[in-house]
């Protein structure tokens, strides 16, 4: 079965991991398509692998949202040994009794559906370190 | 060096349910009562800064159909819910700029009964992943990766902060709307005029921990304007104009500058640390001269992080600067004594002028029951999320 992730930054290879826009000017990182670095302006740009382990820096839990998003779901931010990246927090019981500020946790791949064609969207999250 | 700019009039509607009134109706109210506030007429005017962002984009030019139109020139802007303040610099602006010597700004919202403003509902899938957008996502990624609703965004604003300087918990951020809430009840334009118990805001809906339903901004109708004069034009004018005007000794607008994460959760707090450093460089004061604050409680978690942003404490020392009292009404700086947008209520484009609209009332002492009392100085901040914020110091005129 094909599969595709759900965004242009995520790779799944054996090591499924994300890919940052890196300023080659000021090393500035972006996860989305880049006109110019927010930064310093200049345009050169070289893809950056980020690290897969983190340390959850802030969170929310979501009970209330827009139609079809189920709730409730551990939404957050991790530092990526100095990269932030926004990412769901999975495999833990979405309440602040487990999900803790400054909790070590880890990249993993999360099914997001199949198509028409069979092609299987895989997004990401971050679950508790072990 | 441009000449000083006051506020000459100022009104705010009544917050709330405005069933009977659209926007056109409570956008007019608020000019014609800020023109009449200022004691002067429409004619009086030489131009108008028009800020509504759910409405028609021409709002400006509806607005003057309806209470005169003199040809002067018309800016419609948007800011998100800086949209009021950023009108309002327009009008300071062009006085500085000596194009004329008085400006009008108006903002006003239909919200009552919106909910999330933001999050997108999904669209239906099946089909075929087609990539889309600057991620080159195959699907919507609200509720995916991390969360796009306000409430949830501000929530990890707060937590953030707990996160760097430790002691920012559920049950501080619950007594931070307890205070607004209490502050509330002596607010009458105040959409929600209740007291809340601690327990009763902690035990709400949960809307986006750890922001339960109290805890959020109130969508609400409303408006507010303001009629800005030059200096040498108030000079002119009659004693009590004189008397009763409010000098603006620094009005500021900034955007976020680029920082690491900036892109990935909103930096509110960069952008507002460099308007209030700018804003008291502009008046000549510090934080500690102020009498009372109107800082913007999108979320109780955003209160917290602004009493730093805006220097009231000493950095990394919101949690204690909170708990000690200080921000409640009889505390040493007095913040969001109308309720703040938690119980005030949050029309967004009326937001940035009804907080100063708070302001000038308690500097020109008439405040009623919620005056703060002999209040000469004051500072009123707003916040629109992308981002923009206003800062205002406002000053009691000279007896």
């Amino acid at each position: 079965m094909t599969r595709i992730p759900l965004v242009d930054y995520l790779v799944l290879d054996e090591e499924p991991h994300l890919v940052a826009q890196e300023c080659t000017s000021c090393a500035a990182r972006y996860f989305d398509r880049r006109s110019a670095c927010a930064g310093c302006g200049l345009t050169d740009f070289k893809p950056a692998a980020v690290a897969t382990a983190g340390v959850l820096r802030s969170f929310t839990i979501v009970h209330f949202a827009a139609e079809g998003v189920d709730v409730p779901f551990v939404a957050g931010v991790v530092d990526c040994d100095g990269t932030l990246v926004r990412g769901n927090v999975v495999n833990i019981p979405p309440d602040p009794e487990h999900v803790t500020l400054g909790m070590q946790v880890q990249l993993t791949t999360v099914p997001v559906g199949t198509d028409a064609s069979g092609v299987e969207a895989v997004g990401y999250g971050f679950e508790p370190a072990n | 060096m441009a000449e000083n700019v006051w506020i000459l009039g100022i009104h705010m509607t009544t917050f709330g349910k405005h069933k009977d009134k659209d926007t056109l109706d409570l956008g007019a109210e608020a000019a014609l009562g800020a023109l009449q506030d200022a004691g002067v007429g429409i004619r009086d005017v030489g131009v108008l800064g028009s800020g509504n962002l759910i409405g028609n984009p021409g709002f400006g030019q509806l607005l003057q159909k309806q209470i005169g139109q003199t040809g002067i020139p018309v800016y419609n802007v948007a800011n998100a819910c800086a949209t009021g303040a950023t009108a309002l610099r327009v009008a300071i602006m062009a006085i500085k700029a000596g194009e004329t010597d008085m400006g009008l700004a108006v903002g006003v919202e239909k919200l009552a009964g919106a909910g999330l403003l933001t999050g997108n509902a999904r669209a239906a899938e099946g089909g075929h992943w087609v990539r889309d957008g600057r991620f080159g996502a195959v699907a919507p990624l609200d509720g995916r990766v991390g969360t796009e609703t306000m409430p949830g965004v501000f929530a990890q604003i707060g937590m953030e902060y707990g996160y760097t300087y430790g002691g920012a918990d559920f049950e501080l951020f619950a007594r931070i709307s307890e205070k607004n809430h209490a502050h509330s009840t002596l607010n009458p334009k105040a959409a929600y005029q209740k007291r809340f118990t601690l327990d009763q805001i902690m035990n709400d809906v949960m809307i986006a921990y750890p922001n339960t339903r109290p805890m959020c901004s109130a969508n609400c109708d409303g408006a507010a304007a303001a009629v800005v004069v030059s200096e040498s034009k108030l000079r002119t004018l009659s004693l009590e104009q004189q008397r009763r005007a409010v000098k603006i000794s620094a009005s500021v607008l900034t955007s976020d500058p680029w920082q690491e994460g900036c892109q990935v959760l909103p930096d509110i707090n960069t952008l507002t640390r460099q308007a209030a450093a700018t804003a008291y460089e502009q008046a000549g004061i510090g934080p500690g001269d102020l009498d009372l604050v109107e800082l913007h409680d999108c979320f109780a978690t955003a209160e917290l992080v602004h009493y730093d942003n805006l220097g009231l404490c000493e950095p990394g020392g919101a949690v204690d600067f909170f708990q000690s009292g200080a921000t409640w009404r009889d505390g040493s700086t007095p913040v969001n004594v109308s309720g703040g947008l938690e119980s005030k209520g949050h029309p967004v484009s009326a937001t940035g002028i009804a907080n100063i609209w708070e302001v000038a009332t308690h500097l020109r002492g008439e405040a009623g029951a919620r005056q703060i009392e002999g209040a000469t100085v004051g500072l009123a901040h707003v916040i629109g999320l992308g981002s923009a914020c206003g800062v205002h110091v406002l000053e009691r005129a000279a007896a």
